[in-house]
């Protein structure tokens, strides 16, 4: 491999990480437009040359779907975008949206050599601008598609495994039919990410991109209601079936006032803003209420996208409260960071223990209690005491619950046979297989809540293994031609 | 789309749309709900299916026109169409052979009774019916439930039709009546239900109710349907929308319908604003 950079390392030690413009706190908390500018050209290629292209890059282990970083930066530095693009796509179907919403921080860029003394490429960002970049020029192409195959393939919810698996499958010459209970595609990235995180517009044209593949979409398609599992093989004609359906049910803490109005689990309201629009009633006639003064319980990514949520809809006073310390926050530091600007109160090692109401239903407060932390627990994280006599109550007419989801339990319920394990996860095996023949699963499905890209990780592995499936199954005289 | 193919006036507001959606039509059971979105930028609304015909790939909805979303809905004809139509969701109404059996529909709710009643009738129960409605003109499926019923009773608030008073009135004569009734199915407005359910707790009737809950997207997504039922959390959409009455809490739920009234109304009349500026631009 040849090397562009004229730079020594010693000289690209030197050079600043580079950081992206972002809207001003105060303004981008008044509007839904995105809070990142990411990188212009010339910041890409600064960032870029900082790259050592170790000749091991550990960056592309701490990928899940293990994207060729290292070719990209290079093919970038050379001002190759469509090239660098082209790099990425081998591996990952939606880069526009990882380069988003990954968590780089604890993956590609954790490893970087450079960060071990200074900081490590900003890898993320610089996926972000080849992917804009690539819509920017129109240089996407609808990849080869491989000669059709006899085999159709269902895949099951349109978020990340199921988006990737169906692009994947399409391309291997598989009919694939993609089922989506609600009206618009993305699963996640629709109803739960904010416009400020990930445009819709960008999902939108990623989707457009899929359904360019050949792939059959049906919304509105309940499957387990509009069609079971077993119809879907039976009388639909599919050979196998990829079970996507996310972690969309919503936990509640199970304490005292969650039913009074003003009470929301974050996929309610997280819903109502990005899947209906609530944030622009009454043009969209989905209503959302917000008060002036609102909480927010968790410390993840969707309690940052929660409680950002609530500033732009006009909360004056946001309070983030969580149980552990910022430390131990599962959220993104990105995210994190930017609710901090944003103006976002912690209320860090606190409990709420009582939600308060008043005659006519509406929430007035929140009841909290200290913690302290103890010991490490069994996720290493250490586990928060309650401090007895602490209690405090906050005044907000607004909570929002955000402490985790598990997946629906619909096609559980109605698949005879498929095995699930802890809070209805669909048990698998490393080839995403389930225990009924022919069915895999993977995604927030078989994990119970994590992120996107190990979401799309399960889904091109489920495709490989699909794939191999589909070819075991084939007769010896078969007249498919393999690829 | 989901295009319209017949519709039909029941009564003032309340409109019968017949609707081709083949995959719904072939799985509906009773008890069985819809979400529907009229057009761009509408709301999600839940509608029970009143019937359905697998042979034709139709479902039946009965609708009354109340806000924003049922009045435009109203306005659709045949040869219209709705853009989204999702189903059937719900857990179907559990059928089984309790003997005599008394089902009570109000107002609209008689639409989401019907096949209930229906179906009950066919599983070899003795079905006596009490339909009622605030006056004559607002009486719906008449002849549908007296087909389906071994008895009809008609209840209006003014008298105008049967029977002058509330669905309870008649329930509790039949209640005092000599013989034993087994099972009660309610389905109307939330008041109705919740006096329904006061009037069956003395003497333990099992009664079920279908609750009518604010919904998003009505799989299991939301929660926003949440109801306390027996003391625990269920949502209407997954676990219901029937429950066991005696253990649901109306107040609680009468409430948290309240939430959005106030948008709600903004929404309304913006939407006759609207249709009147519309208007005049036409003539």
């Amino acid at each position: 491999m040849t090397r562009l950079n004229p730079l020594k390392p010693s000289e690209r030690m030197k050079i600043k990480r580079q950081e992206a413009s972002e809207q001003p706190p105060d303004v981008r908390a008044t509007n839904f437009l995105e809070v990142s500018f990411g990188f212009d050209e010339e910041r890409s290629i600064v960032e870029a040359s900082r790259c050592l292209e170790c000749k091991e890059p550990l960056c592309i282990d701490g990928c899940p779907v293990g994207i060729d970083i290292r070719s990209f930066i290079q093919a970038l530095l050379a001002r190759d975008f469509d090239g660098a693009v082209k790099k990425i796509r081998e591996a990952n179907y939606l880069p526009a949206i990882c380069g988003r919403v990954c968590p780089q921080e604890s993956q590609c860029e954790s490893l970087c050599v450079l960060g071990k003394k200074f900081t490590p490429v900003a890898i993320g960002k610089l996926e972000r601008f080849v992917a804009d970049y690539e819509s920017g020029h129109q240089l996407f192409q609808t990849p080869h598609i491989a000669e059709r195959r006899k085999e159709k393939v269902a895949i099951v919810g349109s978020g990340p495994a199921g988006l990737t698996c169906a692009a994947e499958l399409a391309q291997k010459g598989y009919g694939v039919t993609v089922f989506e209970a609600l009206h618009a595609l993305g699963g996640v990235l629709r109803y739960g990410i904010p416009e400020f995180r990930l445009p819709k517009e960008i999902l939108d044209l990623e989707t457009d991109r899929i359904r360019a593949l050949g792939v059959e979409i049906y919304t509105n398609f309940v499957v387990g209601r509009t069609a079971t599992v077993d119809e879907l093989f039976d009388e639909w004609g599919f050979s196998a079936v990829f079970l996507a359906t996310g972690a969309g049910t919503p936990t509640f803490m199970g304490i005292p006032g969650e039913n009074f109005s003003g009470v929301y689990s974050a996929n309610e309201f997280l819903t109502r803003v990005n899947l209906m629009g609530a944030y622009q009633f009454p043009e969209n006639d989905t209503p959302v209420k917000i008060g002036k003064h609102v909480a927010v319980i968790g410390g993840g990514n969707t309690a940052m996208d929660a409680i950002r949520t609530s500033k732009r809809l006009g909360a004056s006073d946001a309070y983030l409260i969580y149980r552990r310390s910022r430390e131990e926050m599962p959220a993104r530091e990105e995210e994190i960071h930017h609710a901090e600007q944003e103006g976002v109160k912690f209320v860090l090692l606190t409990n709420p223990v009582k939600i308060l109401g008043s005659s006519t239903n509406w929430v007035t407060g929140i009841v909290c209690q200290k913690m302290a932390l103890g010991e490490p627990d069994e996720s290493g994280r250490r586990r928060p005491i309650p401090v007895e006599g602490s209690d405090y109550t906050i005044e907000v007419e607004t909570v929002i619950e955000a402490i985790g989801q598990k997946p629906n339990p619909i096609v559980q319920a109605t698949t005879p046979g498929l095995s699930t394990g802890k809070r209805g996860v669909v048990s698998v095996n490393d080839q995403q297989r389930t225990s009924r023949a022919g069915v895999f699963a993977g995604g927030d499905l078989a994990r119970g809540g994590a992120t996107v890209i190990l979401a799309m990780r399960d889904g091109k592995r489920a495709s490989q293994e699909i794939d191999a499936y589909l070819q075991d199954a084939r007769t010896p005289v078969s007249t498919a031609t393999p690829s | 789309m989901y295009p319209i193919l017949d519709t039909a006036d029941l009564a003032p507001t309340i409109k019968k749309f017949v609707i081709h959606a083949p995959f719904i039509a072939r799985k509906r059971k009773a008890g069985n709900f819809v979400m529907v979105r009229v057009e761009k930028h509408g709301e999600r609304i839940p509608l029970t299916l009143a019937a359905s015909d697998p042979e034709r790939g139709t479902i039946t909805l009965i609708v009354q026109a109340i806000g924003k979303t049922t009045k435009l809905l109203g306005t659709k004809v045949a040869g219209d169409s709705l853009l989204d139509v999702v189903g059937p969701l719900g857990t179907p109404t559990p059928i089984e052979n309790h003997g005599l059996t008394v089902c009570i529909g109000g107002g609209v709710g008689t639409a989401e009774l019907y096949p209930i009643a229906r179906a009950l009738k066919d599983a070899g129960n003795t079905v006596v019916s009490i339909v009622g409605a605030r006056s004559r003109d607002l009486v719906i499926l008449e002849a549908e439930m007296r087909e389906c019923s071994h008895t009809l009773f008609v209840t209006t608030d003014d008298g105008t039709y049967g029977r002058k008073g509330f669905v309870t009135d008649q329930l509790q004569d039949i209640l005092n009546g000599p013989e034993k009734v087994n099972a009660v199915y309610a389905i109307g407005p939330l008041p109705m239900m919740k006096a329904v359910c006061a009037v069956t707790r003395p003497s333990g009737t099992r009664t079920y109710v279908s609750l009518n809950t604010i919904m998003v997207d009505g799989t299991g997504m939301c929660g926003g349907c949440r109801v306390t039922v027996g003391g625990q959390m269920k949502f209407a959409c997954v676990d219901g929308p029937e429950f066991d009455g005696h253990q649901v809490d109306f107040d609680e739920l009468l409430m948290r319908n309240r939430t959005y009234t106030d948008m709600e109304r903004i929404a309304d009349e913006r939407y006759h604003r609207c249709r009147l500026t519309g208007e005049m631009q036409k003539s």
